[in-house]
């Protein structure tokens, strides 16, 4: 039975900043722009803002930076941070606050300037003791190791964890905003320098700049605003280790548990979703979790890649916007799916534009596959 | 043992004794690894300590591909079931499912469990 709490808050607003490349502009800058913009689209004025939700990797107290930075005093605040997953566990936490009466207008933001302060996937987490002394090289080794076992358990190959970073291109193509645009090969894939096997450069997402916000608020505010509410129709997180060693199976990930709670808030399966928004950190994720969402049965996610199936006019639209891999990744990159399933359900995504899409699913992941968080959104006419 | 503190401490001493020791429950005789106050899960706090008997299975693999030198990086699956982060030494990649048997070796001046290939137990190549 669908939870009381389907339907009833709204996205009301996004806005990005400085997506790709943002030269001499921190990440609170960035963090902030997309802000404004979210709460303009929303049709609010920042005084409005009375709940703040925030996860960066350069600040240690989110919450207290983004209320000073911008002037808010919120009656209700969450630092939730799971790493890339922590949006969509900020959705749920707005919803939560919002429905409770708690605040009024929840500001979900991030920001980072990892590309031009250094190029390099900026993390705050702390070295892990039974990872440090092998050369262990976060997090890439951990996704290297997942995807070697599931070649070994499931006969995956790096030609079908090629065939994701492909679809990811070909939606990248489509969208004028995205980082990495131009033609992509099945031989180019296979020929990019191999970083930690089976993963190559091709594999892994990239490392851009980028702000993100989104508002949310109550569903009966929500119509008041200026453009079509995205409702948040199921939430739900699931933590399964923190450091790789202690992943109880490297083939399923805890989004097996997150998806079935953010599907049965929502009252919905995998066969009532338009769009698949999946945390494509490196090529294995895409597959894992089409598994542990049910698109597939468990192991057959490289089977079902294959072919263009997840490319544009394939059978399932995946990652519309290119994705971590071709279009943006800041280093939590969870907004950025929101972002993407709240432009296709209002039916402005361009050249990329799905037919009519009611239903996005939007899965965050964080860490090294430790925590998964996955939220289900709809149009009007799905809520 | 003396007093060291706690578990992490006294298994980082074992270690530097030349011990390579896991804790067990007493009563459920269920091995854990990394050292815990407490069986994860069940929360056991019987816990005595037990060497290890070294031996397990390659559960995962990569090899970091770096400029300088290319090095393997595996999970190793204990026989006595806990998992552990680890390299198999001269090696470059290690297949899944290779046998291997551990050591201790000192690694930027502390000693850390690393493993070998087991004689006559080398999978096929990855």
């Amino acid at each position: 039975m669908p939870s009381r709490l389907r339907g009833k808050v709204a996205i009301t607003g996004i806005g990005s900043a400085g997506t790709g490349e943002a030269k001499g502009r921190t990440a609170m800058e960035l963090l902030a722009e997309a802000s404004l913009a979210a709460i303009a689209d929303a049709g609010l004025k920042l005084a409005d803002v009375d709940g703040i939700f925030a996860a960066t990797s350069t600040h240690a107290f989110p919450a207290m930076s983004v209320a000073e930075y911008l002037g808010v005093n919120p009656t209700f605040f969450d630092g939730t941070n799971v790493g890339g997953a922590s949006f969509e566990m900020h959705l749920l936490q707005a919803a939560l606050a919002l429905d409770a009466g708690l605040c009024n207008v929840a500001l979900v933001c991030y920001g980072s300037n990892q590309r031009s302060a250094g190029g390099r996937l900026v993390s705050l987490s702390e070295p892990q003791r039974y990872e440090k002394p092998y050369g262990f090289r976060h997090p890439i080794s951990a996704y290297a190791l997942a995807a070697s076992r599931h070649m070994y358990e499931f006969g995956t190959t790096r030609e079908m964890l090629a065939e994701v970073a492909l679809a990811a291109r070909g939606w990248a193509n489509l969208n004028p905003d995205a980082f990495a645009r131009g033609p992509l090969t099945m031989a180019d894939v296979l020929a990019s320098r191999m970083v930690s096997d089976p993963l190559t450069v091709a594999d892994i997402c990239l490392v851009t700049d980028g702000g993100a916000a989104c508002v949310l608020t109550r569903s009966d505010r929500a119509r008041d605003g200026r453009n079509r509410p995205v409702y948040v129709l199921g939430a739900a997180g699931a933590i399964s280790h923190r450091s790789i060693m202690a992943m109880p199976s490297l083939t399923t990930t805890a989004a097996k548990d997150s998806g079935a709670r953010a599907y049965a808030m929502a009252g919905l399966g995998p066969k009532d979703v338009d769009l698949a928004m999946l945390y494509d950190a490196f090529t294995i994720n895409t597959i894992l979790f089409l598994e542990d969402l049910g698109f597939c049965a468990k192991g057959e996610g490289g089977r079902f890649v294959e072919g263009g199936a997840i490319a544009p006019g394939g059978r399932l639209a995946v990652n519309t916007n290119g994705g971590g891999l071709s279009c943006v990744h800041p280093g939590m990159y969870g907004l950025f799916l929101i972002l993407e399933a709240v432009t296709q359900l209002r039916g402005d995504a361009g050249a990329r534009q799905l037919a009519k899409p009611e239903i996005a699913l939007c899965h965050g992941n964080g860490a090294t596959l430790s925590a998964q968080a996955t939220a289900i959104l709809g149009t009007e006419a799905a809520s | 043992m003396d007093d060291l503190g706690g578990p992490e401490a006294e298994f980082r001493a074992y270690l530097g004794q030349g011990k390579f020791m896991l804790q067990r429950s007493k009563g459920t005789g269920k091995h854990t690894f990394y050292p815990r106050v407490a069986i994860p899960g069940t929360g056991e706090t019987d816990l005595e300590w037990v060497e290890a008997s070294g031996r397990g299975t390659v559960y995962a693999s990569t090899v970091n591909r770096g400029r300088d030198r290319s090095y393997n990086i595996v999970l190793v699956e204990l026989d006595e079931g806990p998992r552990l982060l680890s390299t198999v030494e001269g090696e470059v990649a290690v297949a899944i499912g290779t046998r291997v048997q551990a050591l201790i070796k000192q690694i930027e001046g502390e000693p850390e469990v690393i493993f070998k290939i087991e004689a006559g137990n080398r999978a096929d190549a990855l």
